[in-house]
């Protein structure tokens, strides 16, 4: 994660870099840049202001992930307010290459219709979705009928 | 986030609408959340304890919506914890105990279908609400479909399966409708274009979409006409009155706390 110091300018670009260090508790391994929650960045006289979308209207870990993201910005020096909106629908295809990619390489296939899905593991095509509902509210259960291992996918929404 | 001023007329008739909404999402969340541990099969704990978590997350963002738009001093917990249960306006249709795993699944079934065309009843009038139910509709197409392959599921095991399931949507169709009553102060809510239709209108679709899915599996239900006397939205049975003193026991624990 990179630590700004306190001189650090606060541009949206500085603030998006920090950002990248800012994951979702429940997909700890990509960060909420690449799952494509973050909307917008302000930085005015007033301080900065980030724009949050949530992947699911319900999502519990709204609170946390407000919250990391004022602890991130905190080292630049000025009053942080992260919100969430609905102004813009997240959608599945907001989560960025290298986030599929690293969801893939943590097991989560990404985002697709059920016939595109394709296991993490091994690459095969020939799946059973065992429930469209999985263990949070943006996954799915699969299983793999070649490699035999279960996996989770998100929902495309 | 920019709204358009709303007149008082208009600005009752929303508020009256929203908390609607927002009391049968949190009824029915709730109501389903009783099977979490003991649903028939794990996938489908996993699944039902998904789906009234999905559900309570769109009361919570409705009532933020009525919070604001009230502006009394009350937040979204406040609105929905702090009420007696008579003064809950969930339609009827949910007003009934868990039952069940057939009851529940053609309460859902019966729920999902009307919400769905409730949903596609909402314009850009007020685009606060309009913003919340383009995010809300992408996933209670979930819902539905999950509910639809329980419908079929049921319905084709045939025996006690199929005869507990129509038995269930035979005892909960008279109250269906209920969903799609026609709001206080509908005439306002069109005049706004916070509403695109009227009710009316949207019962004949819901209609129509039950019937496409329950037809082919040879069950047809008496889901009332649109003329039929607006059912009120007051009742609180005595499931409910248990279910509210499960779902308001924590925060009357601590009066005022922060949890």
């Amino acid at each position: 994660m990179v630590m700004p110091g306190p001189l650090r300018v606060a541009d949206p670009d500085a603030i998006r870099a920090v950002l990248r260090g800012v994951a979702d508790p429940e997909i700890p391994t990509v960060s909420i840049v690449d799952l494509g929650m973050v909307e917008d960045i302000t930085v005015t006289e007033a301080g900065i202001a980030v724009e949050l979308l949530p992947t699911f209207v319900g999502c519990p870990a709204q609170q946390v992930i407000r919250g990391s993201v004022i602890a991130a910005l905190a080292p630049f020096g000025r009053p942080v307010s992260a919100e969430f909106t609905f102004r813009v629908p997240w959608t599945s295809d907001r989560i960025t290459v290298q986030g599929r990619e690293r969801l893939a390489a943590t097991g989560f296939a990404p985002p697709a219709e059920p016939a595109d899905v394709r296991c993490p593991y091994c690459g095969s095509e020939r799946l059973a979705m065992d429930s469209a509902f999985g263990p949070t509210q943006c996954r799915s259960l699969f299983y793999c009928r070649d490699c035999r291992q279960p996996f989770e996918a998100f929902k495309p929404v | 986030m920019t709204t358009r001023a709303l007149d008082a007329s208009t600005q009752a008739a929303l508020a009256d609408f929203l908390l609607s909404m927002a009391d049968d999402e949190f009824v029915i969340g709730y109501s389903d959340s009783e099977w979490t541990g003991i649903a028939p099969i794990l996938e489908e704990d996993v699944a039902i304890s998904s789906i009234a978590q999905d559900e309570l997350g769109h009361a919570r963002a409705l009532y933020e919506l009525l919070a604001g738009l009230l502006d009394d001093g009350r937040d979204a917990d406040a609105i929905a914890y702090d009420r007696e249960p008579e003064a809950y306006r969930h339609a009827p249709l949910l007003d009934h105990g868990r039952g069940d795993w057939a009851d529940t699944m053609a309460r859902r079934f019966l729920y999902d279908t009307a919400d769905t065309a409730r949903l596609g009843a909402i314009g850009g009038g007020w685009p606060p609400l309009a913003e919340l139910v383009a995010k809300i509709r992408r996933e209670e197409r979930y819902h539905v479909m999950h509910v639809t392959l329980w419908a079929e599921r049921l319905a084709r095991a045939g025996g006690d399966a199929r005869a507990r399931f129509v038995a269930a949507l035979e005892a909960l169709a008279p109250d269906a409708p209920s969903v799609l009553a026609a709001p206080e102060g509908e005439a306002a809510l069109l005049e706004a274009g916070i509403l695109v239709r009227p009710m009316a209108a949207t019962v004949d679709e819901w209609r129509a979409d039950v019937a496409r899915i329950l037809g082919p599996l040879g069950i047809s239900l008496a889901l009332g006409s649109g003329a039929a006397p607006r059912p009120t939205r007051t009742t609180a049975s005595a499931d409910f009155r248990w279910l509210w003193g499960e779902f308001t026991s924590v925060r009357r624990s601590e009066v005022g706390a922060t949890w």
